[in-house]
């Protein structure tokens, strides 16, 4: 069982690998979009640092939802997915294991250029951190709810990405209120620990029931 | 126990049959309701002694939201019955419901932003209770475009209920982390609905409302998944006696 | 590993409220090769999807070793003794030949290198372990796929979707002798195909176009 998992992961990172620019991608859309609010509102340092941290979570929220899309569409046309759900291994696990591969692709990823971007909207260095460890765990929730989505979605002819945003992001919002949240405590000087329990929590109710849902949304998918 | 009943209850025939017996007296029922609970309300309950007459629209205001949130509730039950039993008329059921709490969602956000004006003397207000219906209407539309968007009758109808049980156990996260942004963002500022003790002839006339506003529901779904199920069955035989007693 | 019996009983398949096929009955036992044959749209395809366990079917049910395949410990059996290969091929475009093998017998049960390359070998793929699969051509694709039927030993349920598709007539023929040979071990062949099979006494054929 384990074997199968980790040749998962490692064959998930050998098509990342040689496609860079599925990772590249949201990270430059992440960058690109935070670098438009300071052209729209003005530079003042006060401001941007008033909109910083929702800023950052939203262009985070749209990165992922973006990245998401294609995230089953290659194995599903392909014929892959047959293959998954045929195996005796359960799809759950499968499409666990494929998700964790995104979340480090994207959140991750996403997290290690926050600080840069977080300085960029004025944001003082003793916050980084807090919005660092706040998207790292938002992340994982965003990508596996995200991933409910793509499943819902895999069949569908001709892109669904508009569909994935309107089913998927109404979803995000108990995750962008406490990442953003966490911050604004943070900048004021507050503990924070509580808002980082309760992500933890949506972390772990994410990890423990969305992949039910992803596997039975693909099992449908493949049933077309 | 017995799954004879239950079985009958997934299908379409019986469901048609029952539903037609049974519809002129939830009509008759509802109209008696809504005349009553509307002339009760809007005439006869006592003026609020703080918002006067403006008061009176929470007589539509409050079963519409309390509507829209159940039928989110009622579509999750028939998306589990769909799914686990395989009952096509549960499908039914979700299909026709969804645009009902879709209209009674927006009929509530509509009302509560009328309402908004005289008490906070302006039509949008971020208020906890009215942004979360905003996002309940959200909820809705994904799911009517997730059924429209898939072709095959019988994937569209399991794919929505995936999302809808995933929509119910979204909805109470989202209820409270809204409420809870609510209160960092801006202190409470007036709370209608949460006033201490509405006198008896201000929430009578209400409850009767709410029975009014569940009875046409129901009727408005009993009609909408009898023509589904038309529709679906019109090669059976059954079908066709049925429209040929009518005409 | 013998193959077990197949009963399809009364299957019936509906697709956007269009019957494809109704009633069908039939038995495979070890040793069988059944070509489904059928216009296009006679729900050839569909019918190996149903059988796979990938499509619900609207009425009848499957049975392997007297088990429902549809649902429970029949399914899971069933899926251990199953090969499925679709008419998409499951063959990632970006990976090796090689590393698509590797994964696709994970799923089921890991492979060594040097199986992998003899199978590769045995389809005429030698030399090719190591280009990525959107350099070969679709009929070196269609090997690459194939070649799992020389992997997954342990799977005595062959269903094949189009298998010849690309295939060039020594490959053709070639396979066609690997599933008599399969056959006659004990196994069971499903599959659909243009490609005419009357020269094969053992094959039998199921008219989808007949039955309805």
């Amino acid at each position: 069982m384990g074997s199968v998992l980790w040749q998962l992961l490692r064959r998930e990172w050998q098509l990342t690998w040689r496609r860079p620019g599925e990772v590249l991608n949201p990270l430059v859309f992440f960058a690109m979009v935070i670098t438009l609010f300071p052209l729209a509102v003005g530079p003042e340092p006060a401001l941007l640092q008033r909109m910083a941290s929702g800023v950052i979570w939203v262009a985070a929220l749209l990165a992922t939802l973006l990245s998401l899309d294609g995230l089953f569409r290659s194995d599903f046309e392909d014929g892959s997915l047959e293959q998954w759900v045929l195996s005796p291994h359960p799809l759950t696990l499968l499409v666990l294991v494929k998700v964790l591969h995104h979340w480090l692709m994207c959140g991750v990823m996403l997290v290690l250029l926050t600080p840069v971007l977080g300085m960029m909207l004025a944001l003082p260095w003793s916050v980084i951190p807090v919005l660092c460890a706040t998207l790292l765990l938002g992340t994982a929730v965003l990508s596996l709810l995200g991933a409910i989505g793509a499943a819902l979605t895999v069949g569908l002819k001709g892109g669904g990405s508009m569909l994935l945003a309107l089913l998927i992001l109404p979803l995000y919002i108990p995750v962008l209120i406490l990442g953003t949240g966490a911050m604004d405590a943070a900048l004021q000087g507050l503990p924070v620990q509580g808002y980082l329990l309760w992500l933890g929590c949506l972390a772990v109710l994410a990890l423990s029931l969305a992949p039910l849902a992803i596997a039975a949304g693909l099992r449908i998918g493949v049933s077309e | 126990m017995s799954w004879t009943f239950f079985h009958k209850l997934g299908s379409p025939k019986w469901f048609y049959e029952i539903s037609g017996k049974l519809m002129p007296w939830i009509a008759a029922f509802s109209l008696l309701a809504l005349v009553v609970g509307s002339v009760w309300g809007l005439v006869f309950a006592p003026q609020d002694y703080q918002q006067g007459n403006s008061f009176r629209i929470i007589y539509i205001h409050v079963p519409a939201a309390i509507l829209a949130q159940s039928c989110y509730m009622m579509l999750a039950v028939a998306g589990v019955v769909g799914l686990v039993w395989r009952m096509k008329l549960a499908d039914v059921a979700l299909q026709c419901a969804a645009p009902i709490g879709a209209w009674m969602t927006f009929v509530a956000l509509i009302t509560g932003s009328i309402w908004g004006k005289p008490t906070w003397g302006t039509y949008w207000e971020w208020d906890a209770r009215l942004t979360s219906m905003l996002i309940l209407l959200f909820l809705y539309f994904g799911i009517i475009a997730l059924r429209m968007a898939i072709s095959n009758r019988d994937t569209a109808a399991k794919a929505t209920s995936v999302m809808a049980i995933v929509g119910v156990i979204n909805i109470p996260i989202i209820k409270y982390s809204v409420d809870w942004w609510n209160t960092l963002h801006q202190p409470a500022t007036f709370t209608i609905t949460e006033k201490p003790a509405m006198p008896p002839e201000m929430w009578l006339p209400l409850l009767v409302m709410v029975l009014a506003f569940y009875g046409l529901f129901t009727l408005n779904l009993f009609m909408r998944m009898r023509l589904e199920i038309l529709k679906r069955e019109h090669k059976t035989r059954w079908v066709r006696d049925a429209l040929e007693n009518n005409s | 590993m013998a193959a077990e019996q197949i009963d399809i009983i009364d299957l019936a398949c509906e697709r956007d409220e269009r019957e494809l096929f109704a009633r069908l009955d039939c038995c495979l036992q070890a040793g069988d090769v059944l070509q489904v044959a059928g216009p296009n749209g006679a729900g050839k395809t569909s019918l190996l999807r149903i059988l796979a366990g990938l499509m619900p079917a609207s009425a009848g049910d499957i049975h392997y070793a007297g088990r429902s395949i549809l649902g429970g410990s029949g399914r899971e059996f069933w899926r251990r003794h199953l090969l499925f290969l679709g008419h998409a091929t499951a063959v990632k475009a970006t990976l090796s030949a090689e590393e698509n093998l590797s994964w696709l017998c994970a799923l089921d049960q890991p492979v060594d290198r040097e199986a992998i390359w003899d199978a590769l070998a045995a389809v005429g793929l030698r030399g090719y372990e190591d280009v990525p699969c959107r350099q070969m051509s679709a009929g070196q694709q269609r090997r690459v796929a194939l070649a799992r039927l020389r992997l997954q030993t342990a799977k005595p349920v062959w269903v094949l979707d189009e298998p010849f598709t690309a295939l060039d007539r020594a490959a053709v023929q070639v396979l066609e002798q690997q599933i008599l040979a399969f056959a006659r071990d004990g196994g069971i062949a499903v599959l659909t195909t243009h490609h005419s099979l009357d020269h094969l006494n053992e094959v039998r054929r199921l008219d989808l176009g007949r039955v309805c």
